[in-house]
C-alpha cells in the first residue's frame, strides 16, 4: 500500500502567503486565548487538594457538593472523573491553612454522606510547591528551546535554523491555545508532552530539511521554491506515514490508558497534527523567504559527508 | 547478493540474546510476600530461614519460595490469604522476634533470582502507596543549637564558678552571657575558647559585670544546617524501616527538602504521624525544697526550677538542670513491667556517666521522668503547651519515683499507655529530628488505582502495538513484518534497559514507552520510503536496500538528537510523573536508534540480503 501512487508534485511554496495566514490567524487566536481566558492549571501549579474518590454506585455530584459545603468546603470544585461512580474534588490552597489536613477532612465530610467512600487517589501540593514546579516548567522549556536551538544552529544553516525553529514555537503555542480555549486541566504531565510535541515537530522538520540540503547539493537547476517543493514532496508520504504511526500510539493511550493521562494524550495528539503540519507548509516557506539559496548550503556539505559514512 | 559485515550480526545477536534474558523477570509479574527483617538487626541466617519456614510448616501455611534478600528474608506466596495467615502465624509463635512487612515479590523462578536479575521496579501510581515532600525548618535547627549552647554555657559557667545574670539567646545566631560584677570578662572568654575553639566571641563592658556575647559565623550556621538535613534522613530512614515498607526512598531534594516514598503503604495518615512525631524523653530531679502548689499559685517557679504539670493531674516541680535527654539513649523496647506498659531504655556512655553520678548523689530523692512532644497545629487548634508559631510543644511528667539504688545505662520508664509505649520506643530507637518538618507535598495512589493503571497502561501498549503492526505490515507488506518484528525488539530492549539500571516504571513512563515505539516506527519508515523511491528510480533491490541504509542514516541521527535534548532537558528539571516520562522516552530512543539502524539491517540482511537472485522487494 501507499499514501501515493505515483510521485506526487504538489506545489506548496507559492501559496506559502496562504499557510502564513493560517498559522497567523491560530497563533494570534491561541495568545488571546491564553492571556484572557487562561490556562486551566492542575495543582501541580497552583497547589492545593485533589481527591479522587470511589463510590459503590452512582454518585450524586450535587450530594457531595453539599457535604463539602457543610463542612466548610463551599469553594471546592467536584466533578465525575472516568466513569460515573468515580469522582473528582479539587480545591485550592486557602492563606494560612494546613493543606495536608484539608484533605482527611474532605475525606470525612463525604464519608458522612456516603460511608463506603473508597480513596482512590490524594494530592496535596503546597502553594509554595507549585510556584516551584511552574517556575521549574518554564525554565525547562526555556532551556530546552535554547539547546535545541544551539545543535540546529550547529547542524544547519541559520536559515534553515530559524525556521524550525519557528515552526518548533508555532506548534507549542497553538497546543496551549486549544488547553486554553477547552479548558482542560494542565499538569506537570501535560507539560512534559507539549515538550514532547517539540521534539516530535522538529524531527519531522529535520528530516524534510536534511533533504532540501540533499536537493540544493545535488541539483544545479531549478529555483529555490521549486527545489524546496521537492523535497517536501520526496518527505511527503514518510511525514504522514510516521504521523498515522505516531498517531496510533498516542490513540490508545488517549481512549484506554485513563483519565490520569488525559492531559498528556491530548496535548501529544494535538501535537502531532500541528507538528505536521509546521513541518510541511510553515518551517520551509521561512527559510524560503530568508533567500535560501544553494550558495548557502554548500559548506554543510562537508559536515555531512564526514557522518553519513559511518555504518 | 549484497555483503554484510559478519561482526555486525553477530554483534545484534549478542546484544538481542542479552536483552531477552535481562527482560525475562517482568514477564512473570509479581505475587504476595512478606518480608521478614530481625527485631535486633542483625542479617538473617540460614538458619534463622530454617526457624521460620519451621513455623509455617508446623501452621501448614504453603509458601511458594523463601530467600534472603540482603539483611531480609523473603516469603513468598500463591494468595494474598497465605501470606496474611503466614504473617498471623509468625507472630503468634515468635512475638517481638521479626519486623514483618506486607508486600510484594517478583514471581520470576530461583534461577533468575539467582543470577542477580531483577524485573524493573513499579513507581508508585503503579502499586500504591504514599509520597511525602518534607521541608526542613533550618532556621529552626539553628534555634535547636542556641538552645543547647546556653544549656551548656549554663553548666561550663557554673562548674568554672564564674558568676552570671543571665545567658540567653542573642539574635537567631547568638548567645548572650551578662556577668555579675566581679565576674573577669577576659577569663569567660578563655574558658569558652578553651571548650571550642572555632568560637567567634564579642565582649562589651556594658552592664554590672560587662557581657559576652557567643556569636556563630555564617559557616558554623550552614554547617548546622546541612547537618540537620543529614541527621533528618537518617532519622526518617531509620522510622521509615521501623514502619516495616520495603524499597523505601528518602532522600535528599535541593537544599532543604526530603522525599520519601512508601510502596504498598495505604494509611498515610499513620505514617505521617509516626515519621513526623517529635517525641522524647528528659530525666529530671524533683525540687522537694519548694512547694509545687505554692508555686501554681504565684504563677512562677523558684530560682532553678520549672513548673511541670503531672499527666494525671497535678504540678510538681522540677530542677531546670537535665540529667539525660533523648538523644543519648541509644536503645529503647517497649514491653511490660508489673502488668505496667514499660519502655526499657539504654544510655550511652555519657548519658550513663551522668545518671550514675546523679543516682549515687541523690539516693532516696525523686526523680522525674518529662514527656514531650512537639506538634504542628493550625491556628484554631488548642495547644496544651507552649504555642510558637504553627508549633506546639507539649510536655508532661509521666512518672515520678524515689532513686532506690544506683544505676547507669540500662533502666525502664513507666507511667505510659501501652501504644504510646510502643511508639515512644520506636521514635526513641529511630532517633530524633535535628529540625522540625513539614510537608509539602503529599500524594497517595490506592492499590485499586495502582492495579488500574497497570492494566489501562499495559492494555494502551498493547493495543497501540497492535495497531501499529498491523498497520505497517498493511503498508510495507513483508518489510513492514520486518519492521514489526524489530519494534517488538525495540520494546525489548528498552524493558532489558531499564531492569537492568533498575529505573522505576511509572504510567508516564508506560505512556513514554508506547510513545517511543510509535516514534521508533519513524526510522523504518525513513528507511523503507527511501528504499522504494531508490527502486523507483530504477535502482536493483540490493543496491536500493543498501542506498536505503545509507542515505535515512543522517535524517534518522538528526531526528533523534532533537528528541533526545528534549528528553534530556526533561529528565533534568523534571521531577516525579515528568522524570519518569523522561527516562523511558531518552531511553527508548537510544534503543530505537540501535534496532532500527542496526538490528532493521541485520534482520533484512538475514531474510533477503544472501538471495542471489532477486528481482523485486515486498515493499
Amino acid at each position: 500500500m501507499e499514501f501515493f501512487k505515483k510521485r506526487t508534485s504538489f506545489r506548496f511554496m507559492p501559496l506559502r502567503r496562504r499557510w502564513y495566514a493560517i498559522s497567523g490567524v491560530l497563533i494570534v487566536a491561541s495568545l488571546l486565548l491564553i492571556a484572557f481566558r487562561g490556562l486551566n492549571l492542575g495543582i501541580d501549579f497552583t497547589g492545593g487538594v485533589v481527591l479522587e474518590l470511589s463510590f459503590p454506585q452512582t454518585a450524586d455530584l450535587d450530594r457531595v457538593r453539599g457535604a463539602l459545603a457543610s463542612a466548610g468546603h463551599e469553594d471546592a470544585t467536584v466533578q465525575s472523573f472516568g466513569t460515573e461512580r468515580e469522582v473528582l474534588v479539587r480545591l485550592l490552597p486557602k492563606e494560612g491553612e494546613d493543606t495536608a489536613a484539608v484533605g482527611q477532612d474532605v475525606l470525612e465530610a463525604v464519608k458522612a454522606y456516603e460511608s463506603a467512600v473508597q480513596l482512590r487517589r490524594t494530592e496535596v501540593v503546597g502553594a509554595q510547591i507549585g510556584k516551584e514546579l511552574a517556575e521549574q516548567g518554564a525554565l525547562a522549556a526555556l532551556f530546552a528551546f535554547l539547546m535545541i536551538l544551539a545543535y540546529v544552529a550547529v547542524r544547519f544553516q541559520w536559515k534553515l535554523g530559524l525556521g524550525s525553529i519557528v515552526a518548533a514555537l508555532h506548534d507549542p503555542i497553538l497546543v496551549l491555545g486549544f488547553f486554553a480555549a477547552t479548558q482542560l486541566t494542565f499538569d506537570l504531565p501535560t507539560l512534559a508532552a507539549i515538550l514532547a510535541v517539540v521534539g516530535y515537530s522538529l524531527n519531522d522538520t529535520v528530516v524534510v530539511f536534511d533533504r532540501i540540503r540533499e536537493r540544493f547539493v545535488m541539483m544545479r537547476k531549478g529555483s529555490s521554491e521549486e527545489i524546496i517543493d521537492l523535497a517536501i514532496n520526496d518527505t511527503l508520504s514518510r511525514t504522514l506515514m510516521t504521523s498515522v504511526t505516531t498517531l496510533i500510539a498516542v490513540f490508545s493511550l488517549l481512549f484506554i490508558a485513563g483519565d490520569v493521562l488525559r492531559g498528556f494524550s491530548v496535548a501529544l495528539a494535538i501535537g502531532v497534527f500541528v507538528g505536521t503540519y509546521s513541518s510541511i507548509f510553515v518551517a520551509s516557506s521561512i527559510a524560503l523567504d530568508l533567500k535560501l539559496s544553494a550558495r548557502d548550503l554548500m559548506p554543510a556539505q562537508r559536515e555531512k559527508g564526514a557522518v553519513d559514512d559511518m555504518p | 547478493m549484497h555483503t554484510y559485515p559478519a561482526w555486525r550480526l553477530w554483534l545484534v545477536a549478542v546484544v538481542v540474546a542479552l536483552a531477552l534474558v535481562l527482560a525475562l523477570p517482568n514477564v512473570f509479574g509479581e505475587a504476595p510476600a512478606l518480608h521478614l527483617s530481625r527485631d535486633d538487626r542483625a542479617a538473617f541466617t540460614e538458619q534463622g530461614q530454617k526457624a521460620v519456614m519451621e513455623i509455617l510448616s508446623a501452621r501448614q501455611v504453603p509458601v511458594d519460595a523463601a530467600w534472603i534478600e540482603g539483611d531480609r528474608l523473603v516469603l513468598r506466596f500463591d494468595e494474598a490469604a497465605q501470606q496474611l495467615a503466614a504473617r498471623d502465624a509468625i507472630a503468634a509463635a515468635a512475638p517481638r522476634e521479626y519486623l514483618v512487612a506486607l508486600s510484594m515479590a517478583p514471581r520470576m523462578p530461583g534461577w533468575l533470582r539467582a543470577v542477580g536479575l531483577k524485573p524493573m521496579s513499579l513507581g508508585l501510581d503503579l502499586r500504591g502507596g504514599v509520597y511525602f515532600l518534607y521541608e526542613v525548618d533550618v532556621a529552626g535547627a539553628v534555634k535547636q543549637l542556641i538552645a543547647s549552647m546556653e544549656r551548656d554555657y549554663r553548666t561550663l559557667l557554673r562548674d568554672e564558678r564564674i558568676p552570671y545574670t543571665s545567658i540567653q539567646a542573642d539574635g537567631l545566631d547568638g548567645v548572650r552571657i551578662e556577668l555579675r560584677s566581679g565576674a573577669d570578662v577576659e577569663r569567660v572568654s578563655a574558658v569558652l575558647r578553651k571548650q571550642d575553639p572555632a568560637i567567634t566571641l564579642e565582649e562589651d563592658r556594658l552592664g554590672e559585670g560587662g557581657a559576652v556575647t557567643v556569636r556563630l559565623t555564617p559557616d558554623q550556621v550552614k554547617q548546622r544546617q546541612d547537618f540537620a538535613i543529614q541527621q533528618n534522613i537518617t532519622t526518617l530512614r531509620n522510622r521509615v524501616d521501623e514502619l516495616g515498607v520495603t524499597e523505601p526512598i528518602v532522600a535528599r531534594q535541593g537544599v532543604d527538602r526530603i522525599t520519601v516514598q512508601l510502596p504498598g503503604v495505604q494509611d498515610p495518615n499513620e505514617a505521617l504521624r509516626v515519621l513526623g512525631a517529635t517525641a522524647t524523653l528528659e530525666f529530671r530531679l524533683v525540687d522537694d525544697q519548694n512547694d509545687a502548689m505554692e508555686a501554681e499559685r504565684l504563677g512562677r517557679a523558684p530560682l532553678g526550677s520549672k513548673l511541670y504539670q503531672r499527666r494525671e493531674g497535678g504540678p510538681v516541680l522540677l530542677k531546670r538542670d537535665i540529667i539525660v535527654s533523648g538523644e543519648q539513649l541509644v536503645d529503647a523496647s517497649s514491653g511490660f513491667s508489673e502488668g505496667q506498659p514499660a519502655v526499657y531504655v539504654k544510655l550511652d556512655a555519657r548519658g550513663a556517666a551522668e545518671m550514675l553520678d546523679t543516682t549515687r548523689e541523690n539516693l532516696g530523692r525523686p526523680m522525674a521522668v518529662v514527656f514531650i512532644e512537639k506538634k504542628r497545629v493550625t491556628e484554631a487548634e488548642p495547644c496544651a503547651g507552649v504555642r510558637t508559631g504553627t508549633e506546639c510543644t507539649e510536655e508532661e511528667v509521666i512518672s515520678v519515683a524515689t532513686i532506690r539504688g544506683v544505676f547507669s545505662s540500662n533502666f525502664q520508664i513507666t507511667g505510659l499507655m501501652a501504644g504510646e509505649a510502643r511508639e515512644l520506643a520506636l521514635l526513641l530507637r529511630a532517633g530524633s529530628l535535628a529540625a522540625p518538618l513539614y510537608i509539602v507535598e503529599q500524594r497517595t495512589v490506592g492499590p485499586s488505582l495502582g492495579q488500574d493503571n497497570v492494566e489501562r497502561g499495559f492494555k494502551a501498549l498493547v493495543i497501540g502495538l497492535i495497531g501499529m503492526f498491523i498497520f505497517l505490515a498493511v503498508y510495507y507488506r513483508l518489510f513492514g513484518v520486518a519492521a514489526s518484528v524489530v519494534l517488538f525488539m525495540n520494546m525489548v530492549l528498552l524493558t532489558a534497559l531499564m531492569s537492568l539500571l533498575q529505573a522505576t516504571l511509572s504510567l508516564p513512563g508506560i505512556a513514554g514507552i508506547v510513545l517511543t515505539v510509535g516514534m521508533a516506527a519513524d526510522a523504518n519508515v525513513l528507511i523503507y520510503e527511501r528504499i522504494r523511491e531508490e527502486l523507483r528510480n530504477g535502482m536493483s533491490p540490493h543496491a536500493a536496500i543498501n542506498a536505503g541504509f545509507d542515505k535515512a542514516f543522517s535524517a534518522i541521527a538528526d531526528s533523534n538528537i532533537t528528541t533526545l535534548i528534549a528528553g534530556i532537558v526533561l529528565f533534568t528539571f523534571g521531577t516525579g510523573p515528568v522524570r519518569g516520562f523522561a527516562v523511558t522516552l531518552c531511553l527508548g530512543i537510544l534503543t530505537s536508534m540501535f534496532t532500527a539502524i542496526l538490528g532493521s539491517r541485520a534482520l533484512i540482511h538475514l531474510i533477503w540480503g544472501r538471495r542471489r537472485k532477486l528481482d523485486a522487494l515486498p515493499i
